[in-house]
């Protein structure tokens, strides 16, 4: 295995158990947010469309990144979007008044 | 490739621990809020970075598509309404896991092209990365197709599709088995159509009342797609927030399936929500249709409402269906006014996702400290004067309670028919999505009234006012 193959399964497992440690703390009303939210985390994988894109030759590999790009930023801005229309709803309280 | 310069390493370092602090402040719906937008943060800042790095080609394309996606995503997510949340959220999922297969194959395609001079065989993180990619995109378009209304929501399970499954399956293991081996680059096209037609296949034959469990799985998956794409372009942010991502889909999974008492492979399997076809349910619908039930009217449901000092509602698809919630919430109010203790009683699987009903009734402005999930509310049914079911079936089930032979003994369901009365809100007595008869309608201190949730919940709020 490679150097950079083992700090990659690192930084993979320690974050498996942050990511669990930190999820689990959720409370049941916010599941549908918290899934919303991390549907736009995942939208991260931008990043990896937009270097692709940026080092793609050909309308093959342009085409293929071009997507993958339209696709992530898509899911990325919709995530958070969505996730912040959700959260706004959630009071203790009731409003005041109609909207 | 693209070099790693020292401050995109450390942007992206920061961009993860944003997400961190982001997602903790989940924790409470009171600073929820505030966490989205911390996540919102850290992606701006891994955005920036990226786009900042020095040998970067394509930065015109890069910028049109971030904007056609940006746009497109922003104008989805605005418009959407609060009760086509289901199906925004698979369809986002899709997105992902569409995005993470797409880098896959592109940076196969790059790798490929100076394989001639090196010698190449595919990396084992690539096609993970294309196959649960594709397995995502296609799974989540299917069930967005579902959740739409565009596919059938019955549970469809056939003996070819069972064999088509089996055969794409092993297409997956023996072309990425090629492919690791050095094999021609056409198999990795091979994979890819087995991969999407794998997420079709897996997604057709589960039903309706199973789609907290798919929905959730399939979020696991693009974030393990997304954490697959980031061994292959060694970047740590992607790492780091796919796995993140992964490990929320798997936990929600599990207590999916454990709301359910079933494991992952009998939901994704068993073939459960065809369940009207399995003898024995249909033998307990035949007998069921036998039994009498007591129905009640509007004005007697509004008189026994006005007399009582506790209410326990529990809402269900029907509530989501009718998109009842509001009128729910008014009928709710009108009750506390008149010194009725209301609260309402969620059940992890009611609905189409997880926490489906908390999002619904938070848009009705039901302030969430009067929702309360099985644990915390099973108890109170006994010392409550009614609970007012509406729309919700298998999650009120004592079958699963009692009935060894029931398809759903052993799942932990909502206690409705320890209240002192019980009524069900239903628009006939046809069994659920899962086809299983519901001993409850059955029960001396059950009343039905027919009808579809919004209605019926309308009318029993005009005959309370006009009564006074």
């Amino acid at each position: 295995m490679s150097p950079v193959l083992i700090t990659q399964l690192t930084i993979f497992a320690l974050a498996v158990f942050v990511g669990f440690e930190v999820i689990s703390k959720v409370p049941v009303v916010l599941h549908t947010p918290l899934m919303s939210g991390t549907n736009a985390i995942h939208g991260i994988v931008v990043v990896g469309g937009i270097l692709v894109l940026g080092s793609a030759h050909g309308w093959f590999e342009v085409s293929l990144g071009f997507a993958a790009v339209v696709f992530g930023a898509a899911n990325l801005a919709g995530g958070f979007v969505v996730t912040d229309r959700m959260l706004e709803m959630f009071r203790s309280k009731p409003r005041s008044g109609k909207r | 490739m693209i070099a790693n310069p020292t401050y995109l390493q450390l942007s992206y370092l920061a961009a993860a621990i944003l997400f961190i602090f982001g997602l903790k402040r989940l924790s409470s719906p009171a600073h929820a809020r505030s966490g989205n937008l911390i996540a919102a943060a850290g992606m701006a800042l891994a955005l920036v970075a990226t786009l900042m790095a020095p040998d970067l080609g394509h930065r015109g394309l890069i910028l049109t598509a971030l904007a056609i996606g940006g746009v497109a995503g922003v104008i989805g997510a605005r418009r959407v309404a609060i009760t086509d949340m289901p199906q925004m959220v698979a369809l986002l999922n899709g997105l992902g896991g569409g995005a993470a297969a797409l880098v896959s194959a592109n940076e196969f395609v790059q790798v490929s092209h100076h394989a001639f001079v090196h010698g190449h065989a595919a990396s084992f993180t690539n096609l993970f990365g294309l196959a649960i990619g594709s397995i995502s995109f296609a799974g989540s378009l299917i069930a967005f197709g579902k959740l739409q209304g565009l596919v059938s929501e019955k549970a469809l399970t056939s003996g070819a599709l069972r064999i088509a499954n089996i055969v794409v399956a092993t297409l997956i293991v023996l072309a990425s088995g090629l492919l690791l081996g050095g094999g021609a680059a056409a198999w990795y096209w091979v994979l890819m159509a087995a991969a999407l037609g794998f997420g079709v296949g897996m997604v057709m034959p589960i039903g309706g009342a199973d789609m907290p469990v798919v929905i959730s799985l399939l979020n696991s998956f693009t974030g393990l797609a997304a954490a697959a794409t980031g061994f292959t372009l060694d970047n740590t942010a992607l790492i780091i927030s796919g796995t993140l991502v992964g490990a929320s889909g798997t936990l929600l999974t599990q207590l999916m399936c454990k709301a359910m008492n079933r494991s992952i492979t009998n939901v994704l399997f068993g073939g459960f929500g065809a369940g009207a076809s399995s003898s024995g349910t249909a033998a307990g619908g035949a007998a069921a249709t036998q039994k009498p039930v007591r129905e009640i009217s509007i004005a007697d449901a509004a008189v026994l409402l006005a007399n009582i000092r506790s209410l326990i509602i529990v809402p269900g698809y029907g509530m989501a269906v009718a998109q009842a919630q509001h009128a729910v919430r008014e009928l709710a109010d009108l009750l506390a006014a008149h010194g009725v203790e209301v609260k309402y009683a969620i059940h992890p699987v009611a609905g189409r996702m997880p926490g489906h009903m908390n999002v619904l009734l938070a848009e009705a402005n039901v302030p969430y400290t009067q929702l309360f999930d099985l644990d915390q509310i099973n108890s109170d049914f006994a010392h409550t004067d009614v609970a007012l079911v509406i729309g919700a079936n298998d999650v009120v089930n004592p079958a699963a309670r009692t009935d060894k032979s029931s398809p759903i003994y052993g799942m932990p369901v909502l206690d409705a028919d320890e209240a002192q009365h019980c009524i069900v809100i239903k628009r006939s007595m046809n069994p659920g999505f899962a086809g299983i008869d519901n001993p409850l309608y059955y029960e001396p201190n059950t009343m039905m009234l027919f009808g579809d949730a919004k209605g019926a919940v309308t009318k029993l709020l005009e005959e309370l006012k006009s009564s006074g």
